[in-house]
């Protein structure tokens, strides 16, 4: 018997097995599907991580490496290649049934479990572009793979549609293996990538942003051919007459990211359809008492540093969890108003809770010159002040615990003039 | 090398057709311009099984089809296809489309559907509780049902070669001659000789009919398109919903599929041949039109995994046509050349019935006529080899796969569970995956939510392997033209 598995070997998984460890969780298990640790990290060979947590700008598998490295030095034991089929809840313990080329058919029972599975990209499929479906169509994280892992160069002619992060770096990363980049097209008028990115990435190649632009053709029956892109107006309609064809070999796909749970809903775990992730308290832990979630599992994060901390949290809930020092009464429910699109976490138990408490949440649109107020039971504690809320940047919005009162039911984040 | 028979056209008429053949002993050369077997009409469609009401029974769809539904538990355990009988509704809205219902159960009887019912609203809605409030009745079939469209072609291909037929791909027929009792077939891999000729292309068996005979009718392609939703929502309905049929066709579908998806579409347009493209206004159209029978799917289009179309082969009158929308199936004006063309909906569904009409009322009695020696092929199995779904297998069974093959161990797709053993599996068999689209056909892998995204470039590679070809040369779907990669990044 585990004291606790982890789902997942990126970073969330590699930060909570290590906080969990730390805080004293003996036996613990990562089981990784993929086929070394460090998740996504391994295939952002660009720099920018780590400024929160380490002070430095480290690349995707420097920053991994660091916490590989702990993972080594802990002993913390995993599994690669390895996929979970199934989580089995027996009240005091879950059973796990997964499978590897190397061990077969494995039930792993543990007292905890850690969901950090991370998310996927959205799809051609899923936004409903119209038109042909050939070959040459790809979601940036997979060309990212192509690229950076295998070693293989996916189109010379290249349209992106989506302005998030990684489709801005890999605007950069095809630029510089010699491919032409021809636009960048985002449906929304502003981006959804870091701004950084947007100049390091298109601003310094000359690359356009088309702004309140998208797709709605593709051509070519075998390989694509072209793609016809269309202005759209304030409804996010295509706007007749603006058709323009880009001839291309390639189009790549950064229009979102969906935190993937199918194994959370199938083990029965509540899920937040804001956040398509699980519904979690303050420490991470889920509505199936002993299994907790971090990082993009539970929300889609900008940065890794964000993920690092979270999973953190989640590491110290397990600690607790197994020395039963958690207080299962989670008492207050966190909720936000029409212009923010969620929250983490949904619940708060201030027993739990260190000396300030963090909340994540989103705007839905750019906001300028707003704050965020946040109303305990209808009473003002806290406000959060930015010059600009953008929906691309995630908002942390921390709350000293000594502004909360025993006995508060709701905790609403409300954004405000 | 010469043929007894050249069957044009390896989609699901032309290689049920071959398997047929396959059970004597005859030299037998199946024939596709692509590079897979069931590419076209056969892979885009509704992959449902009706149950036969719809058709004049005057007609071959009305002969063929109620007779065809009631062989494919048979066919489908034979060759390992998925198939699952769900039912159909069709539903009414009023007591006019009531009528229609009728008028459908007496010609169901007619055509031999076995067990219609025709139910009330309260009986509708106990069936079906996400249909809509306003639905008065409905023709229930609990003998329709849905298949794998694309396993079932890849499967026919492959008992069909295991019993002694030869498949061609990616050969396309140019120029079609007759002399000395023989036809001659020009293609772009080399010619090909053959005695008798069947017509299965499709799309394109009217062009391939001109290319020795006069024309006497012509297909007119109808595109249809569709939504997949997510497994999530898979349950949304049990039995294939249709709205009361019109003149241009079934109307818009809510359906279950075999693999536990949901599916809706699809409209008919004309179109030109190949155009499988989707529109933004006809894809709004499906929409709205799913939402009458089930206003739920109006909350679940953030389920959406994929829109995709698919071309009918519909025939039309013209001055030489001697059908009206019916099926052609029947030894043309040029002798010893069959057609079986026009071979639109119900053809999937009608198939089994079809072939064994083709052989035993038209094929045979050629051979005989043209006096070759026709003998049962002693060796014919009927049966493929069991394919391996690891997904739906009990936990004792899993345990063991893996124990004989590790490859079961490995999970590739992640999304549908599919493991190395299975797409590997898939690559060695007889008619065999050689392309990513390949693959997903035949074990779903990269048919899921993340629609390839997380398991391609794995998938690139075990193709590359298993082929032995260099990773760049692997292609989505078409030889050469298809192509994934462009080469490797800078060193």
């Amino acid at each position: 018997m585990y004291d606790s598995v982890v789902l997942g070997g990126g970073p969330a998984g590699l930060a909570a097995a290590i906080e969990a460890k730390r805080d004293g969780v003996e036996d613990i298990l990562i089981l990784e599907r993929d086929r070394e640790l460090g998740g996504i990290l391994n295939q952002c060979i660009h720099n920018g991580f780590g400024l929160h947590t380490f002070g430095e700008q480290l690349t995707g598998p420097e920053y991994a490496e660091r916490y590989i490295d702990q993972v080594h030095e802990l002993g913390i034991p995993y599994y690669l290649d390895t996929m979970v089929l199934d989580i089995e809840d027996h009240g005091d313990f879950k059973r796990l049934h997964a499978i590897s080329e190397e061990n077969g058919y494995q039930t792993i029972d543990t007292k905890t479990i850690i969901l950090t599975m991370g998310c996927r990209e959205r799809t051609a499929g899923a936004i409903g572009i119209p038109g042909f479906r050939p070959s040459g169509i790809f979601t940036a994280g997979t060309a990212q793979r192509y690229i950076n892992m295998e070693g293989f160069l996916t189109g010379k002619n290249i349209v992106i549609l989506g302005s998030g992060d990684i489709g801005l770096i890999m605007a950069r990363r095809m630029t510089l293996e010699g491919a032409n980049v021809k636009a960048v097209c985002e449906l929304m008028p502003y981006s959804n990538g870091l701004t950084r990115n947007i100049v390091q990435c298109l601003d310094d190649y000359d690359i356009p942003l088309k702004l309140s632009h998208t797709i709605t053709f593709i051509k070519g029956k075998d390989r694509i051919e072209s793609v016809i892109i269309q202005k759209v107006d304030e409804n996010l309609k295509p706007i007749p007459g603006t058709e323009e064809e880009i001839p291309c070999d390639t189009l790549l796909l950064s229009v979102g990211l969906i935190p993937e749970n199918e194994i959370s809903r199938s083990a029965g775990i509540e899920i937040d359809n804001r956040t398509s992730g699980p519904i979690v308290t303050e420490l991470r832990e889920t509505s199936m008492p002993g299994v907790f979630a971090a990082g993009n599992v539970v929300q889609v994060h900008d940065l890794v540093d964000f993920v690092s901390q979270e999973a953190e949290l989640a590491g110290k809930g397990v600690a607790k969890f197994i020395k039963d020092e958690i207080n299962q009464d989670s008492g207050i429910e966190t909720k936000v108003d029409q212009n923010l699109s969620y929250v983490v976490p949904q619940k708060v138990s201030l027993d739990n809770a260190d000396d300030e408490i963090t909340f994540y949440m989103r705007v839905r649109n750019v906001e300028e010159n707003k704050k965020i107020n946040a109303y305990l039971d209808g009473n003002k504690i806290a406000t959060k002040r930015a010059r600009k809320f953008l929906p691309a940047e995630m908002v942390n919005f921390t709350i000293k615990k000594s502004k909360f009162v025993d006995g508060a039911k709701e905790l609403e984040f409300k954004l405000e003039d | 090398m010469t043929y007894d028979i050249a069957i044009i056209g390896a989609g699901v008429a032309g290689s049920y057709i071959a398997r047929e053949c396959s059970r004597y002993k005859l030299k037998t050369v199946l024939i596709d311009g692509e590079s897979d077997v069931g590419n076209q009409i056969s892979m885009a469609n509704s992959a449902i099984i009706h149950a036969g009401y719809d058709a004049p029974s005057d007609s071959l769809k009305g002969r063929f089809n109620a007779a065809g539904c009631l062989m494919y538990e048979k066919v489908c355990q034979d060759l390992d296809v998925p198939f699952k009988r769900c039912g159909s509704l069709v539903v009414a809205h009023d007591e006019f489309e009531m009528l229609t219902l009728h008028d459908l159960y007496q010609n169901g009887l007619r055509n031999g559907v076995p067990g219609m019912q025709i139910l009330f609203q309260e009986e509708v809605h106990k069936l079906e509780p996400n249909l809509a409030d306003d639905i008065c009745g409905a023709l229930y079939a609990p003998v329709a049902g849905v298949v794998s469209p694309f396993e079932m072609v890849a499967k026919l291909a492959e008992n069909a070669v295991d019993n002694g037929v030869e498949l061609k791909l990616d050969t396309i027929v140019e120029s079609i001659e007759s002399n000395d009792g023989y036809f001659t077939l020009g293609t772009n891999n080399g010619e090909i000789k053959s005695k008798i000729i069947v017509n299965a292309a499709g799309l394109y068996a009217d062009d391939v009919y001109e290319l020795i005979g006069e024309p006497y009718f012509e297909l007119l392609a109808r595109k249809g398109q569709y939504f997949i939703f997510d497994k999530e929502v898979g349950d949304t309905v049990e039995n294939v919903i249709f709205p009361c049929p019109s003149k241009k066709g079934k109307g818009i579908l809510v359906s279950p599929t075999v693999h536990g998806n949901l599916l809706i579409g699809p409209d008919a347009n004309p179109t030109e041949k190949g155009d499988i493209s989707t529109t933004q206004n006809e894809l709004n159209f499906i929409k709205e039109a799913a939402l009458k029978n089930v206003p739920k799917v109006g909350t679940m289009f953030g389920k959406i995994i994929r829109n995709y179309a698919g071309t009918r082969n519909t025939p039309i009158k013209t001055e030489f046509t001697t059908t009206d929308g019916d099926f052609i199936i029947e030894e043309s004006p040029v002798k010893n050349l069959i057609n079986v063309a026009g071979y639109e909906s119900p053809g999937l569904t009608s198939i089994p019935a079809v072939s064994y009409y083709v052989m035993n009322d038209i094929l045979l009695p050629i051979l005989e006529r043209e006096g070759i020696k026709v003998e049962e092929n002693p060796d014919f199995n009927p049966k493929n080899k069991k394919h391996i779904y690891f997904k739906d297998l009990s936990e004792e069974e899993k345990i063991e796969v893996i124990k004989e093959n590790p490859k079961y161990g490995k999970v590739i797709c992640r999304c549908e569970t599919i493991t190395e053993g299975e797409i590997v599996d898939t690559i060695h068999r007889s008619a065999g995956a050689k392309s990513v689209k390949g693959v997903k056909k035949r074990c779903r892998a990269g048919m899921g939510r993340c629609q390839g995204g997380f398991c391609s470039p794995r998938v690139v590679e075990i193709i590359a392997r298993e082929l032995n070809i260099p990773v760049e040369e692997v292609n989505y779907d078409l030889n050469g033209k298809s192509y994934i990669l462009t080469g490797e990044t800078k060193k």
